[in-house]
């Protein structure tokens, strides 16, 4: 059985696991939405999918940005060896989220259709790559990548484009696609809706092929991805749930349930970001090809007085971040109604 | 040009362009509480359509703020990766608190502001305005947190870590209140403040020139006008209070303001001047003792000079010295328009003196001007230290990113942005012409000027 006392390093572990999983589940959904945007043609369309993530999006990117920030304060030699040895790959991902942001909020401010179709454009081509972006980074850091002595980077940009790696992108991709077109279920009414729920029908399909692909790869050519398993064959529920909840989305969507679909598709969701954690732990980055120069949980964090004071603040500031982003979910809950005030 | 220099010109262009929209956000929130409170308590339909109107404006600026910050939360790992290694034990906390208790905060209710009107009770979305503007409080107070320390490290000790140093917390308020914090808060608060009121007072002075919204115009104008004066006179106390911080802290960044070369003695202050880094001489018109006498209270008393450093630890002193000037002479400026201000409109003539009301309109660019020269003072005269004392700044950067990639990054952010404030300004533009909806609401609504 598992081990649960655990240490301060790897309450911290899952803590900034916490945070990430926070972020791919709700910015999932408006990047989803973004990659999506362009299928639509009519303008009055457009501005429904945009104003479904418009009260959110912002302080969906803020799990993000914390969790950044926690990675900073609890590991700073992964936040500092990743974030410079990635460095052309994460100055990308700066771009594509910069550019998703000022569209969501320029678009709607001119009438004119060049006006309207560049934002459109930045505001998907933003969401696509963001997504790829943040998954390739996953493949990476999940298949390893070459370490010196000291935990930095020894490769290059090139380095991170290799097939793994892009596979987890791509799926990554369609995952976020399949949770948009969820969410955007909820969110529209009419001949619209009707065509969203056509789009869960093939972004589920393609999700699940990646899905699929990945995994095989994973146990393939990543055995230190499943190390754990085989020590803690308990463990193989998890997996076994992530397919229930997988399976349980287009029954949902069947019944006309989107809300519970969309529950399953967060479920999925957390259930593999927590498979990613338990092949990972307590490896932070998986050094390839020399295992002993890999970040772990316990050479690369802050000192425990740190680990402990952030871990009161923690305490004090997620429960309320949780309790107030709950109830301004439940205010905009419901079919999009565009107003004077939509975007 | 070498990758430490790249990697610095990188850093000071995509935070001197965000340090546009925070202090903007914060002003703001602050007149958006003001009004919204006010139409709370009046019921009077006026303030409802001027928080709507600046309500848009803000979220405008918001969104510009969040898109050009999330560049700042990676760049210390980015482009700073020794440095990252060394304090990230004491920063990196100071930044996941911030991102914990002001973004969340802000981030969430700024939904309710911009979208929250038909959803939620007139009290629950003043509720929202509070919070928003709180969060952007609060995440000034983390930032300045972080700062604050690179410039008087507290609270902490260096150990060995793995194969190299790094600086570990020993003393978390000592560190959070370390000996600058509190005098750079209030001084950067002010400026923001400052930033929000001279932005409304500039629309609104435009307004009243245009002769259209002139009503919504005249008590925008108002409000702005009380806050811009309390900010520009409290500046007085936070500035002097945090340049005697330096003194007793910075002696080499108060030594570049003032281009004291003397190892001890006396020191002037200069109205204006150029420093002469070779020959160690400043030329210009000074008051005699002055600055002694503002640090000590006593003319006579000696100031450290730039010749007590080793020329390897003192900052580059005539750009110090020029734009701690430059910020001082605009902050006058600021003080003495928003006391005119008063005056007229003490003696009702406020929103007819034309020279007035066109001066208010380019005073919104003061603001920002002081608010990015007293950072480029600031960061600049803590040179070469990225934290005062302990680690170089050209220690500091990511080893293995090279000075084409920083260039390549370098490049996209210029571009980037350029096309971002080209967009932004156009905006801004549209929607200040377009101007609050419904003029005629106004006048049923009486007069809330009189």
């Amino acid at each position: 059985m598992i081990n649960l006392t655990a240490d301060l390093n790897t309450i911290w572990f899952v803590l900034v696991g916490v945070l990430l999983t926070g972020y791919a589940i709700l910015d999932g959904f408006d990047l989803g939405v973004g990659a999506l945007h362009l299928l639509v043609k009519e303008d009055r369309d457009r501005r429904i999918l945009i104003n479904a993530i418009g009260p959110v999006w912002d302080g969906n990117e803020v799990w993000l940005v914390t969790g950044g920030g926690a990675l900073f304060a609890a590991f700073p030699l992964v936040y500092a060896e990743i974030f410079s040895g990635f460095y052309l790959a994460f100055m990308l991902l700066l771009c594509t989220l910069i550019f998703r942001a000022v569209s969501i909020e320029f678009r709607s401010k001119q009438p004119a259709r060049w006006w309207r179709q560049m934002w459109d454009t930045g505001f998907s081509v933003g969401s696509i790559g963001a997504s790829l972006l943040i998954g390739v980074a996953l493949g990476n850091i999940a298949w390893g990548i070459p370490l010196t002595p000291d935990h930095s980077y020894a490769g290059g940009f090139l380095d991170l484009l290799r097939p793994y790696p892009l596979m987890v992108g791509l799926t990554t991709v369609a995952l976020f696609a399949m949770h948009g077109a969820i969410y955007l279920v909820m969110k529209t009414e009419g001949e619209l809706h009707d065509r969203v729920r056509g789009w869960v029908r093939w972004t589920i399909i393609v999700f699940i092929l990646c899905h699929v692909s990945t995994t095989l790869a994973t146990l393939l050519f990543v055995p230190h991805m499943t190390e754990a398993f085989k020590h803690h064959p308990l463990l193989l529920a998890i997996p076994v749930l992530n397919g229930l909840a997988i399976a349980n989305i287009p029954r949902e969507m069947h019944h006309g349930r989107a809300f519970r679909a969309f529950l399953s598709s967060c479920a999925s969701m957390a259930a593999m970001m927590l498979l990613f954690g338990i092949g990972m732990h307590p490896n932070m980055v998986f050094s390839n090809p020399v295992a002993e120069h890999s970040m772990t949980i316990y050479n690369a964090s802050s000192s425990p007085r740190t680990l402990r004071i952030m871990l009161i603040i923690a305490g004090l500031g997620l429960p309320i971040v949780l309790a107030y982003t709950a109830s301004i979910y439940w205010i905009f809950r419901g079919k999009v109604k565009l107003d004077e005030s939509s975007y | 040009m070498d990758a430490i220099f790249l990697a610095r010109l990188q850093f000071a262009l995509t935070i001197a362009f965000h340090y546009l929209f925070p202090p903007m956000s914060i002003g703001l929130g602050l007149i958006l509480v003001i009004m919204e409170g006010t139409y709370l308590r009046t019921g009077n339909e006026l303030y409802h359509r001027m928080t709507r109107f600046w309500v848009k404006i803000f979220g405008l600026i918001f969104a510009m703020g969040v898109a050009t910050g999330i560049v700042m939360e990676f760049q210390f790992g980015t482009n700073w990766s020794r440095y990252s290694r060394y304090v990230g034990d004491i920063f990196g906390s100071a930044l996941a608190a911030e991102g914990i208790f002001a973004f969340f905060l802000e981030s969430g209710f700024l939904a309710l502001l911009l979208f929250g009107w038909n959803k939620v009770s007139k009290k629950v979305h003043f509720l929202a305005t509070v919070l928003v503007c709180f969060g952007a409080h609060f995440s000034a107070v983390w930032i300045i947190v972080a700062n604050s320390w690179q410039q008087t490290p507290a609270g902490f000790h260096i150990v060995k870590h793995g194969q190299a140093m790094r600086a570990e917390l020993t003393d978390f308020w000592a560190a959070v209140f370390n000996p600058s914090t509190l005098d750079r808060l209030s001084h950067t608060l002010m400026g923001a403040w400052q930033a929000g009121a001279f932005f409304v007072l500039s629309v609104s002075a435009y307004y009243l020139l245009k002769k259209k919204h002139e009503q919504f115009a005249r008590v925008s104008m108002k409000i702005a006008l009380l806050v811009a004066v309390t900010a520009s006179l409290l500046q007085l106390v936070t500035g002097h209070s945090s340049a005697d911080g330096v003194a007793a802290n910075q002696p080499a960044k108060l030594a570049a303001f003032e281009g004291h070369f003397d190892k001890s003695a006396p020191a002037d202050m200069y109205l204006l001047g150029w420093v002469d880094e070779e020959k160690e001489q400043v030329s210009g018109i000074k008051i005699k003792g002055l600055l002694s006498y503002l640090v000590h209270w006593d003319t006579d008393r000696p100031i450290t000079g730039l010749r007590a450093f080793p020329p390897e630890d003192r900052p580059p002193v005539n750009l110090v010295f020029q734009s701690y000037h430059l910020m001082i002479t605009i902050g006058m400026g600021l003080i003495g328009l928003s006391l005119l201000g008063l005056l007229f409109w003490w003696r009702g003539k406020l929103f007819s003196s034309r020279w007035l009301l066109r001066l208010f309109v380019v005073a919104v660019l003061g603001p920002h001007l002081a608010n990015q020269l007293g950072w480029l003072s600031a960061e600049v005269g803590r040179q070469p230290w990225i934290v005062h004392g302990m680690l170089r700044t050209s220690e500091a950067v990511s080893p293995r990113v090279s000075a084409s990639e920083i260039w390549a990054s370098l490049i996209m952010f210029g571009l980037v942005y350029l096309l971002l404030f080209a967009a932004f300004i156009y905006l801004l533009d549209h929607k200040i012409k377009h101007g609050p909806a419904d003029e005629t609401d106004a006048q049923q609504a009486g007069r809330a000027d009189a």
